[in-house]
């Protein structure tokens, strides 16, 4: 997501430097009246040290720290699992009596187009530009540890879940933090990470899930299109128009439709790239040691090794959103009778999410040597210039592919956002129509707006969710070691077995 | 023991034909019927965040909803004699029919002619095609 772009540009960890779609006197003042309150928080949130001439936000190491203690407490599972994993995915084990119930791979599927978006195109951009090739290298290494922190708050979504009556669940990390806490006789502490958490993923599904996803994608899309220049309103109302009928009108269709356009785009994005790799076979070992010996000894890239290291790390956890507890809640609605089978198939996320799609993006820049570091040229624009290397009026493809992950993501944090806002203020149809139609003018006003301090803020509450998930995690995760170690000794006993 | 028939169902007019057939060569050959309903589903589609929240409730709906449109097939069967049980389930029509079929030890299957157009047809593969290229047991298409 481009949001994410943003926080990577070093020295500026919030939107600082972007063109937002509109300026006028309206924004202006309501934007200036806003920062003095505003600017503390989000400047705490994404408190950066320099080091070594590049600015570390904190935050990225809270994620990164967190995601190498579940690597070595679960015995790096991420390796060891993730054939398992695949099985799981493929269906192995589903049993025939619960067809019709979600599968694993839907879940994930959900999960996914909820995570995989302009982060993976324009981010790695911004990574490639500032930190060379070699923030490829850290990038995937982050990737690959945040699988395990995927594993854990997935696993809890699921065995902290609430099943109602009429058949629903819902689940989170509001859930596991307050449900689970209490269990250790933290009531209280869990209480409060739930309601922190709440709080933040709903000003984080209407900012960053929201406002920012209308404005972003307008400003692509103005940019092609001359007709809408300068008429954000009028792309905000049809975006809204649209997301209103999917969520408020419950038109399952056009989801659908979506949900099928989504993984299709992330394919052809990634033949793409994979026909450039092949096209570009020569160039595949210099491209290597561009990444291998950039990620320890870089050239022309500010703060060197470690300078690589940081942009690398940023792009990940930022793309991943592992340790964000996110996609704990769209995991939640899986049919199983172990929870961890759902921590297994979460683990696969970040590794599509990012050792996958954005090592792609990656590649192509490094291999068709569109990488001029100083030059200007970066984020979404640095890997058009990449792909219309080869393929000319890619830059089309990838305006489309901004809509359409924009409207993905939506409509997967409009649903996380729902869920924090039902936890806090309790079910109930009118209780929920009041959220959808604040979430539906939000998308107006992202795109129609330019209040970058308001987008600042939501921007800092979806990372500072992270900060309540993560503290619940290092007091759950000896109850996920506990469900573990039941599921492997019944994988071993063979008390569960493959059914195909 | 009695052979036993399977009778693809659901609810269209060419299914109730496809009943009626089955009946009476039942009738004739003293066998059993099952009547299977099939709810087309994929474990491999795409759904909002929502709707998987939704899923296992909607299908305790379908599954509702289909009973009550087979179990007043299967009492009429009943009501003439013939010994009749029945199945609904989840999944591709084509493919759990053959599963059906060999579970049940059914040795015929009867279904509808569905009356897709060529084209969707040839797109989708149509259930008599994939019954005949998969199906374990003599299959009979009542138009």
């Amino acid at each position: 997501m481009l949001k994410r772009l943003l926080l990577a540009c070093a020295g500026l960890p919030l939107t600082a430097g972007v063109a937002y779609a509109q300026e006028s006197g309206i924004d202006q003042a309501i934007s200036e009246a806003i920062a003095p309150i505003v600017n503390p928080i989000v400047n705490t949130v994404f408190y950066s040290v320099p080091v070594f001439g590049t600015n570390f936000p904190l935050i990225v190491a809270w994620l990164v720290i967190a995601a190498v203690v579940f690597t070595v407490y679960f015995g790096f599972i991420q390796f060891r699992g993730f054939k398992h994993s695949i099985e799981l995915v493929r269906g192995d084990y589903l049993d025939p009596n619960d067809a019709g119930e979600v599968t694993p791979f839907q879940a994930l599927a959900t999960a996914l187009s909820g995570t995989v978006g302009l982060g993976n195109i324009a981010g790695v951009g911004v990574a490639v530009y500032l930190g060379g090739p070699g923030a490829t290298f850290w990038m995937i290494l982050a990737g690959l540890l945040g699988m395990a922190s995927k594993f854990t708050e997935c696993t809890l979504g699921v065995h902290y879940r609430n099943e109602y009556k009429d058949g629903t669940v819902s689940g989170g990390p509001m859930y596991y933090l307050s449900k689970g806490l209490s269990e250790d006789g933290k009531a209280r502490l869990g209480k409060f990470l739930a309601i922190f958490f709440s709080i933040c993923c709903i000003g984080g599904a209407l900012g960053g899930g929201n406002m920012f996803q209308a404005n972003q994608s307008f400003a692509q899309i103005s940019s092609i299109i001359p007709f809408f220049e300068g008429k954000g309103w009028l792309f905000g109302l049809i975006m809204a128009a649209v997301v209103g009928i999917v969520i408020i009108g419950g038109i399952k269709s056009i989801a659908r439709v979506t949900e099928k356009i989504v993984p299709g785009m992330a394919v052809l994005y990634v033949g793409a790239a994979l026909i450039i790799i092949v096209v570009n076979f020569g160039e595949i070992p210099n491209a290597i040691s561009a990444i291998i010996g950039g990620a320890f000894s870089p050239t022309a890239v500010a703060g060197g090794a470690i300078g690589a290291l940081i942009q690398g790390f940023k792009r990940a956890a930022f793309s991943n959103e592992a340790g964000i507890g996110s996609a704990s809640i769209a995991h939640s609605a899986v049919q199983t009778k172990h929870p961890v089978t759902e921590g297994y198939v979460a683990l696969l996320e970040p590794f599509i999410d990012t050792v996958v799609i954005c090592t792609m993006t990656s590649l192509v820049i490094t291999i068709t040597g569109s990488w001029v570091p100083d030059n200007g040229v970066t984020g979404i624009a640095l890997t058009s210039k990449a792909f219309e290397a080869n393929f000319s009026g890619f830059g089309y493809v990838l305006a489309i592919a901004a809509v359409l992950f924009a409207f993905s993501t939506m409509i997967s944090w409009s649903y996380y956002g729902l869920k924090a806002w039902t936890y806090m203020f309790g079910e109930g149809k009118a209780k929920e129509l009041v959220f959808k139609a604040i979430f539906c003018v939000f998308v107006v006003i992202g795109a129609s707006m330019s209040l970058g301090p308001v987008i600042d803020f939501s921007d800092a509450m979806i990372f500072a969710m992270a900060i309540a998930n993560i503290i619940g995690l290092y007091f759950l995760m000896p109850k996920v070691k506990a469900l573990l170690k039941d599921y492997q000794a019944k994988l071993a006993s063979g008390e569960i077995k493959k059914i195909k | 023991m009695s052979d036993t028939y399977l009778v693809g169902f659901d609810g269209t007019d060419s299914s109730n034909r496809a009943i009626d057939f089955a009946a009476s060569r039942a009738k004739m050959a003293g066998a059993r019927l099952c009547v299977v309903h099939i709810l087309e589903w994929s474990a491999y589609s795409f759904h909002t965040p929502e709707e998987l929240a939704e899923r296992h409730k909607r299908r305790e709906e379908e599954l509702e909803r289909a009973r009550a449109m087979v179990e007043p097939v299967a009492a009429k069967l009943k009501a003439s004699g013939i010994e009749t049980q029945t199945e609904v389930r989840h999944g591709h029509v084509g493919e759990l029919l053959c599963t059906i079929a060999k579970e049940t030890g059914a040795v015929q299957i009867f279904v509808g002619r569905t009356g897709d157009s060529v084209f969707t047809a040839r797109l989708l593969g149509g259930l008599a095609i994939t019954l005949a290229q998969a199906s374990p047991v003599p299959v009979t298409i009542v138009p």
